[in-house]
């Protein structure tokens, strides 16, 4: 496991180097990992890591990159729309020569153009606005305060909105709230169901589960074909 | 058990991480919010959005109050209210 970094273009014509993760030793297979987003990074970041382990051990080459202002990413979230995150994601690809991709959750909203690959657990952009939401009602609730999620989505559209300890732009929210996993050419859907288990991104700590990762890394070191 | 008592149990399951046939020992009693730490905002969120997809039912923020996850028969006489509705 290497920690190296990858040029990712910036909104307005920038660029600045971004993490990620790699298992490469300059094999024939090389699948990009498309993160999950928001929260549920946390919560599936073990799960990804873990799958990239099998995979090595399959010996297939794998990149977890971050996406600008995420993880360890020095970019300010509220400036990024996820139209910056597809960009990152086909610079990455690009940049380490990947043959395929495994997009999580959420990271398959924002797919890179030309790669084949599978997409685990799809989720709408909404649902995952819609959970945070929730969150922060509740948490607000706690604390004594009303909100509403029409009346956070009004202000959030205009004004930009906290979720979940991440700052949302106008945009982002208004692109997150109408994207939705495609019937992307090439692209596998993987319901959770195929994996098994307790699905990982509704725990409340993150955590791993060695059943879920042997599942996934088989169906991706068969599709290979390695 | 009837569907909705056996789906609610599996989503409280997934979202607790409870190991396979553990949530089949809440009773109606069984106490859920407050004395399950792991219930946290975004756990309990993410739980009302997993009852929504899997039990077909749309949760309005107005009829989520402590109450309702006081105990699992409080959550389950819910959740069959709802699914009796839609």
């Amino acid at each position: 496991m290497k920690a190296e970094s990858y040029p990712c273009p910036l909104p307005g014509g920038a660029a600045a180097s971004e993490y990620a993760l790699t298992f490469d030793a300059g094999r024939k297979h090389r699948v990009l990992i498309a993160p999950a987003l928001f929260d549920e990074a946390h919560k599936l970041r073990r799960l990804a890591v873990e799958v990239m382990r099998r995979l090595d051990g399959s010996g297939i080459d794998s990149m977890l990159p971050d996406l600008p202002g995420c993880n360890e990413s020095e970019q300010d979230l509220a400036l990024i729309e996820p139209e910056d995150w597809r960009m990152a994601l086909d610079a990455a690809a690009r940049h380490f020569g990947a043959t395929r991709v495994l997009a999580i959750r959420g990271g398959g909203l924002v797919l890179p153009e030309k790669l084949g690959g599978w997409h685990y657990a799809p989720v709408k952009g909404a649902s995952l606005l819609r959970t945070m939401l929730r969150a922060r009602i509740l948490s607000a609730r706690e604390a004594g305060r009303e909100e509403s999620v029409d009346d956070l989505m009004e202000q959030g559209l205009q004004l930009g909105l906290e979720l979940a300890g991440f700052s949302l732009s106008g945009e982002m929210l208004r692109q997150m709230n109408t994207l939705v996993p495609g019937k992307k050419a090439g692209i596998t859907a993987l319901e959770h169901e195929l994996v098994g288990g307790a699905p990982l991104w509704l725990r409340a700590e993150p955590d791993e589960d060695a059943e879920q990762a042997d599942a996934l890394a088989a169906v991706v070191a068969v599709g290979v074909g390695a | 058990m009837d569907t909705t008592d056996r789906k609610l149990r599996a989503i409280l399951s997934d979202v607790l991480g409870l190991k396979p046939g553990q949530a089949d020992a809440f009773t109606a009693d069984t106490g859920l919010f407050g004395e399950l730490p792991e219930l946290d905002s975004m756990a309990v969120a993410g739980l009302l959005t997993e009852m929504e997809d899997r039990l077909g039912i749309v949760i309005d923020e107005d009829e989520i109050d402590g109450e309702l996850f006081e105990t699992y028969g409080s959550l389950l006489n819910f959740a069959r209210s709802k699914r009796e509705a839609a």
